[in-house]
């Protein structure tokens, strides 16, 4: 308790970066807009609603149902993945991890505008395709539904595999041989020990997969070329180019109240079931 | 058909380049309670875990009812395993940690329900179903570990140091208890343990282990009085152990003193060691003994004192007695024939 003053740099650098301009949007999505887009400080529910109009409604949708079918995609690739490397030796192990963090070295801009190469018209898949006569005309693999939701496989990946990872590996060797020792076959170790145990990595996965998937605007402009509008694109839209930052802040605040619901859910979830990463 | 129920012939185990047991041969009976004793690192838990499937030897043949097992998976054994750290499950409560290998068996709801009621009273822990495994004490978790491995009805219960993480007074109740569990279940039991005092509680038999290789097996009572080799002797117990020369038949001679003792059989002058137990040294005054000594140390530990006295030659005897000499006290040493042990050098 003597260390308090420690907490006062990081307490004020969320109060002046986190706290006041949540505050700050969240007064904005409840002010009125001028017809030039001023914002006048009379109370309205005006850009809720507004919000709950089918084209708005169905933004918030295919945002929805997209980050849903990337955080499965990434489980279902990133769970085995995340199994392998906490079973291979420790030198192993490393490299294999290194290997999964690296990309998330480089700027995830440069990696998104490098999928871009790859997937146009001339870009070395269809070439390689077209080469081998599989194909008589280049595929239209960019600027669709498909190469958003790829670009946010590829960029959130990591996320579901470090916290799986690190429940798998933490997990104690003996239990399995105790299941089997009991009886139980490889797929019903799997299915009633080692699945429920590493379940909070999951839900951290899951989770860590979700929130960033269904912001995101830089995926979807880049990936699906404005075909793909997602809520981040509404939202960046409504700051940048229609300058309604009120109705912006609204559909911030949809946003957020989304992200929380998701986590409480989660996190009830966990302390239920004992452990998890947060 | 003999009526051995776990054989091991000729088993050997390398890790990598490290040979960890050596050609163990060992059988064991129906109903024994068998306890494999050794420092750690010598294979003790190696060829637990060779018997129950969870390690392939590098060469030889495990035998379970005379039938060769070498290739069996763990989960097609008939033999269940109380884990060092328990292993209970922590996701699943008392009872369903107790009926999982039931459950996987598929056996019918009610007779789990009735099998995992009777385990938990056999265990002492009546009414604990619905416990949570981390709200468990570490001697009750270690009841619960033994249930879930009973409930299975193996013909074979292996035990990998149980109570090792248990404090003494804990321990030696366990020690007790687990006795009359296995008394009562009627199966065989192979326990591993580097706590000699407990391998001398609890067992039928008592196999000796060091570096990879059988020291000795036997009753316990043997393994105390008949130490086959100066590592026995030194492991199981305490000891004065010496060199020695056998004159003849019943006659040693140790510290340049002739005694009489109760071996026989060595060649004549033939070298041998020479196990004196604490407890059978008796202290008397100084010219009455057949060796003179000066106590260099006294210690009490509880039931006695445990005393060091220096004799002529300067040999350091370690002797337990309930009656104190002073330090710095001259004394007689007395060793009657019955307790001088001869053991062959090298064996």
């Amino acid at each position: 308790m003597k260390k308090k003053w420690l907490s006062i740099p990081y307490a004020l650098w969320a109060l002046i970066f986190s706290i006041a301009p949540l505050v700050i949007i969240a007064v904005y999505s409840f002010c009125s807009r001028s017809p030039y887009g001023k914002i006048i400080y009379k109370f309205t529910f005006e850009h809720y609603r507004k919000f709950m109009e089918p084209i708005y409604l169905n933004v918030l949708w295919r945002s929805l149902l997209l980050a849903m079918i990337s955080t499965v995609v990434c489980l279902l690739v990133g769970y085995p993945m995340a199994m392998i490397i906490s079973k291979a030796s420790l030198k192993k192990r490393n490299i294999l991890m290194m290997l999964f963090v690296l990309p998330l070295w480089t700027n995830f801009l440069l990696r998104t505008y490098a999928w871009m190469v790859l997937l146009r018209d001339q870009g070395p898949i269809n070439q390689l395709l077209l080469s081998l006569g599989i194909i008589d005309e280049p595929l239209k693999l960019l600027y669709n539904t498909g190469a958003v939701t790829l670009g946010m496989v590829y960029n959130f990946i990591p996320f579901m595999v470090l916290p799986v990872y690190s429940v798998l590996a933490k997990m104690d060797e003996c239990l399995i041989e105790a299941a089997k020792d009991l009886g139980a076959t490889s797929t019903q170790v799997f299915l009633k020990i080692t699945l429920p145990l590493s379940m909070p990595g999951v839900v951290s996965g899951i989770i860590m997969v979700f929130m960033p998937a269904v912001s995101t605007f830089v995926i979807s402009d880049l990936l699906g070329g404005g075909q793909t509008i997602l809520l981040g694109n509404l939202i960046q839209n409504q700051f940048l180019v229609a300058r309604n930052w009120q109705f912006g802040s609204a559909i911030s605040m949809i946003m957020m109240v989304l992200i929380v619901i998701a986590m409480t859910i989660s996190s009830k979830y966990k302390s239920e079931d004992g452990g998890g990463l947060w | 058909m003999n009526d051995y129920i776990v054989e091991l012939k000729n088993i050997s185990k390398i890790f990598g380049d490290k040979a960890v047991l050596c050609d163990i041969d060992l059988s064991i009976k129906q109903k024994e309670f068998v306890t494999l004793l050794g420092p750690s690192g010598c294979g003790k838990t190696t060829t637990l875990r060779i018997i129950g499937g969870f390690e392939h030897a590098t060469t030889g043949d495990v035998y379970f009812e005379g039938k060769k097992v070498n290739d069996i998976p763990p989960f097609k054994r008939q033999i269940n395993t109380v884990f060092q750290k328990y292993a209970l499950f922590p996701h699943l409560n008392v009872f369903e940690n107790i009926a999982f290998g039931l459950k996987i068996k598929k056996i019918d709801k009610d007779v789990i329900q009735e099998k995992v009621k009777e385990m938990l009273r056999l265990v002492n822990l009546q009414g604990f179903e619905n416990r949570k495994i981390d709200s468990l004490s570490g001697g009750q978790q270690q009841r619960i570990a033994i249930a879930r491995a009973l409930v299975n009805e193996p013909k074979v219960l292996l035990l990998d140091e149980p109570l090792g993480a248990l404090d003494l007074k804990l321990r030696k109740g366990m020690q007790i208890e687990l006795k009359k569990i296995q008394q009562r279940v009627g199966i065989t039991f192979i326990y591993v343990t580097h706590d000699q005092e407990e391998a001398l509680t609890m067992s039928d038999r008592v196999i000796v282990m060091s570096e990879g290789e059988i020291q000795q097996i036997g009753k316990p009572e043997d393994i105390y009085n008949e130490p086959v080799n100066r590592f026995v002797a030194d492991f199981i117990g305490e000891g004065n152990i010496l060199d020695g020369c056998m004159l003849e038949d019943f006659s040693v001679k140790i510290q340049e003193k002739v005694l009489p003792c109760v071996d026989k059989g060595f060649e004549k002058n033939e070298m041998v060691e020479v196990l004196v137990r604490p407890e059978d040294i008796e202290i008397v005054r100084e010219n009455d003994g057949m060796m003179k000594g000066i106590v260099i140390s006294v210690i009490f530990k509880g039931v006695h004192y445990e005393m060091e006295v220096k004799d002529e030659l300067g040999f350091h005897w370690m002797i337990h007695s309930i009656h104190m000499s002073k330090k710095g006290q001259q004394v007689g040493l007395v060793i009657v024939p019955d307790a001088i042990h001869i053991m062959k050098k090298g064996a």
